[in-house]
């Protein structure tokens, strides 16, 4: 050993990577000029980011508020920079940005003569109160089924807004909606009673049965005769009075609310045994995802009046909402199929082997771990029957695109695209993002390890 | 002592129907069938009442009535003294024109967008990103309408074009105009042509077949199957000898040179358009509203599949790579025989469901007045003739009919590609 010369007894410290390889420095040579090619091209789309950037940042902040007419933005732009191009004028937004938000829905309805454009001098209500109180309802309803961390007590709000909704939004007597909700405590009551005297299937009989023939038959009449003693209501309005952004989020909360449930039924009835059922819903489902919706709108607004008895004429906006639901269900089913696919089939078997039916193995095994695995996709069609909703403004609807049109044939506001264009743009990307971001959070929340 | 004895032969009872599982589904079937044949009977029974109260009966004799409404955008020869059923042959192919178009737009640009979202360039991929949210999360109504403005807003109108120093000239060294009024690019023709052959005659379903079209295409068709010869001839000679021939000069002038001598043989040149008056005239014009919803689909498409193109590329591991580079394979072969085949294997169902969804969306014509078969048959027609219940019928077994053709394709494509597992 003693030949061996050198041995280092202690190792030399550790030097500074070089300044190219770290920090900002490092980070940008990585990601940004790692290549000649990269270079080339994060340099032109740097370019292409001033470009656009500034463009669209003049437009936007280099703009004219206080305007009431086109051609008054012109001026005042004509005066501060001596052009009228790349400006925005957003006194359009500022004139009628409660137009796109609400329609033409009447601000006080609680005033008889108050209507948008002859507001009463002082409204007892804020402005808007019934939607906007509406709206506040409906996060605070969605947010215990959205968040876990929201008092439980809050689902009792979730459970009653499917009858506040109408009666918030059109008006009436609050009798009509409370009897639609009595249905469901006839139904459980019904379930209740009947279940120690005959079997559970004679009670779940007769607990879906009673409530139906309740609505058919008595619901409306005993609402009209207790409305005729204790009238407790407020002012009625027009469906057609609806519009604007409101009535997307309308037509889109309904849509989507009651379209999961029918969506699983359909995705269950596809994946069973019975042939027959098996059947019927895959012609519904291939029928309602072969066509696109506007046809479905056109069945909406022109023929469904048609197949219903003769004299029944219901609501427009109820008619949109019935097949905006069943567009919806149809695709979410197939969306919840893959789900089911998706599952291992040891799960089912595990089920059987615990000894579950089939409804107890569907809603303790099969259908939270189905619904985990969609909910990417059951979250896009989400998106994807909210943005359809604009389309509504085809078959004459005011909705916001469609009252684009209207805002333009006035003559103040003839000729104004763009700001009225980003607005919309910009509302309908918050909603969507948002929905898109927090389907990410329940995706990261949910997930257990498996893979 | 026991004896284990058959459990008694049991009698149908009533009961049964309810409560045996044997017989449940039975139950349950034909009661759903006969729910559903009161629910067809009920609404049949209803729309029949109905009909008779507004004193309409339902046919389809108005489809040989004139329209006597013109098409301004078409592919064959159509005037308003034609039929209905012409005007709604004629939007259906407008139909199946922009839903092509913009399948293969909005393909390419899907694929681009979805490739450089991977870029290691972290500015690229942000870039990409952006344009990706921003168009999958406005409604595709938003873009079409917002493109038309564009288009007729801020291009300028053909007047702009005339004088000595126009204040817009045409694109593409003078062969392309680009107008408020429309896109006008060159057209083909052929000095000695061969004419054309008129089938189905007078009808409704009249179409003309260009045999200058068509004789290109038998060309073209005899010089792939000759390159295709030509490189199996190539495969045989590498198996016997280990040398592969140099065929790519032979494949290029297989391809090219037939079709250039049938081109000039027919004596093949361009129209371009010409300013006269007001307006241009010759070359191919294309209508704001088709470009309008040519562009929106395709770049609103392209969102969709530039996410699927990425996933399915992000869902081929790593190893797969590797392995290919353990065999000696080159990265080009890597890509073409090992990543690609797989990554389709993911990627073709939901982009083939995402044509479907940009041949749908493109019943938006309508808002733009592109006529398409939502703006003939279930527009113009429908409001002519007050035929609904016709017309929105048609409407869907139209869609319904190009939606299933579509998904058979898929199946038999997936059946094809389908992993073969345990």
């Amino acid at each position: 050993m003693s030949d061996v010369s050198f041995v280092r007894t202690e190792m030399l410290p550790e030097k500074a990577p070089p300044a190219s390889e770290v920090g900002v420095l490092g980070w940008i040579r990585h990601n940004l000029f790692s290549s000649w090619l990269n270079a080339i091209l994060t340099i032109v789309s740097l370019f292409f980011i001033y470009y656009v950037l500034s463009n669209i940042l003049a437009w936007t902040f280099q703009s004219v508020w206080n305007a009431n007419s086109l051609s008054e933005c012109r001026e005042i732009m004509m005066a501060t920079w001596g052009d009228t191009h790349g400006h925005a004028c957003w006194g359009v937004i500022k004139d009628r940005w409660l137009q796109l938000l609400y329609g033409f829905y009447p601000p006080y309805p609680a005033h008889p003569d108050a209507t948008w454009s002859n507001p009463p001098e002082t409204g007892a209500w804020p402005a808007y109160f019934r939607p906007n109180l509406t709206f506040i309802l409906l996060l605070v309803a969605i947010a215990p089924v959205l968040f876990t961390k929201v008092p439980r007590k809050l689902l009792f709000v979730t459970a009653a807004y499917p009858f506040l909704l109408p009666w918030l939004m059109w008006g009436g007597s609050i009798w009509g909606p409370l009897m639609v909700a009595a249905g469901f405590a006839i139904g459980y009551l019904a379930y209740k009673f009947v279940l120690p005297v005959a079997g559970s299937l004679i009670a779940m009989i007769v607990a879906v049965a009673l409530p139906i023939l309740w609505w058919l038959f008595a619901a409306g009449s005993v609402a009209d005769a207790i409305n005729s003693v204790i009238p407790i209501g407020i002012a009625s309005v027009e469906s057609r009075d609806f519009g604007g952004f409101m009535l997307a989020i309308l037509l889109g909360v309904v849509a989507i609310g009651v379209s999961l449930p029918i969506g699983i039924v359909l995705a269950l009835g596809r994946q069973s045994d019975l042939m027959i059922v098996k059947y019927l819903c895959v012609g519904f489902i291939e029928f309602i995802r072969g066509v696109p919706l506007i046809t479905l709108l056109f069945v909406a607004s022109l023929l469904l009046n048609l197949f219903l008895p003769p004299g029944t004429n219901f609501d427009i906006i109820l008619r949109v909402m019935i097949m905006m639901t069943l567009f919806s269900a149809a695709y979410m089913a197939e969306v919840i199929r893959g789900g089911l696919a998706a599952l291992p089939r040891g799960q089912y078997e595990g089920a059987d082997s615990l000894g579950l039916n089939y409804w107890q193995a569907q809603r303790l095994i099969i259908m939270p771990q189905a619904l985990k695995i969609s909910i990417p996709g059951i979250v896009s069609t989400f998106i994807g029957i909210f943005k359809d909703t604009t389309l509504v403004s085809i078959i004459g609807l005011f909705d916001v695109i469609g009252l684009t049109n209207g805002i333009r044939a006035d003559t103040a506001w003839n000729g104004v695209y763009w700001e009225l264009f980003a607005f919309i743009g910009v509302l309908f990307f918050v909603v969507c993002f948002s929905m898109s971001r927090y389907s990410m959070y329940l995706e990261r929340k949910l997930q257990t390890g498996h893979r | 002592m026991t004896t284990i004895t058959d459990p008694p032969k049991e009698h149908f009872r009533l009961s049964m129907l309810l409560y045996d599982t044997r017989y449940r589904s039975a139950t349950i079937q034909v009661i759903a069938m006969i729910g559903f044949m009161l629910l067809a009977a009920w609404i049949i029974s209803n729309t029949i009442q109905n009909l008779e109260t507004l004193g309409r009966t339902v046919g389809f004799g108005f489809f040989s009535e004139p329209s006597s409404y013109d098409i301004n955008q078409r592919l064959l020869e159509y005037d308003s003294r034609d039929t209905h059923l012409r005007a709604a042959f004629i939007g259906l192919l407008n139909t199946l024109v922009v839903a092509v178009l913009g399948c293969i737009t909005a393909t390419i640009i899907g694929v681009m967008v979805g490739v450089l979202r991977l870029s290691n360039n972290w500015l690229i991929a942000r870039i990409m990103t952006v344009y990706v949210e921003m168009f999958r999360n406005v409604p595709v109504l938003l873009w079409i309408v917002f493109a038309m403005a564009i288009l007729i807003e801020s291009l300028p109108a053909p007047r702009a074009f005339r004088g000595e120093n126009p204040e817009a000239t045409m694109d593409l060294f003078g062969t392309v105009a680009v107008t408020n009024r429309g896109v006008y690019i060159p057209e083909f023709l052929f000095s000695r042509g061969l004419g054309d052959i008129h089938l189905f005659g007078t009808s409704s379903l009249r179409f003309d077949v260009s045999l200058d079209l068509v004789a290109f295409l038998i060309v073209l068709g005899g010089s792939i199957f000759a390159m295709r010869k030509v490189s199996a001839w190539a495969n045989a000679t590498q198996e016997q000898t280990g040398d592969r021939p140099t065929i790519w000069h032979i494949q290029l002038g297989l391809l090219f040179v037939p079709s250039a001598i049938l081109l000039t043989v027919l004596g093949f040149h361009l129209g371009y358009p010409e300013l006269k008056g007001f307006n241009f005239t010759g070359g191919t014009h294309l209508r704001n509203s088709l470009i309008a919803l040519w562009l929106a689909l395709s770049l609103y498409t392209a969102a969709f599949i530039a996410e699927i193109v990425r996933a399915g590329i992000l869902a081929i591991s790593k190893g797969q790579t590797e392995a290919a580079s353990a065999l000696g394979l080159r990265p080009g072969r890597t890509m073409r025989l090992v990543i690609l085949p797989q990554a389709l294997r993911v990627i073709i169902p939901p982009m083939i469901s995402n044509y479907l969804n940009l041949t749908k969306n493109s019943s938006l014509a309508i808002a733009v007045g592109y006529m398409d078969i939502t703006g003939t048959l279930g527009g113009i027609t429908m409001n002519q003739t007050g035929r609904e219940l016709e017309c929105v019928l048609l409407l869907m077994l139209v869609y319904l009919t190009i939606s299933l053709s579509i998904s058979a394709v898929m199946n038999w494509y997936n059946n094809r590609v389908k992993l073969v597992e345990r």
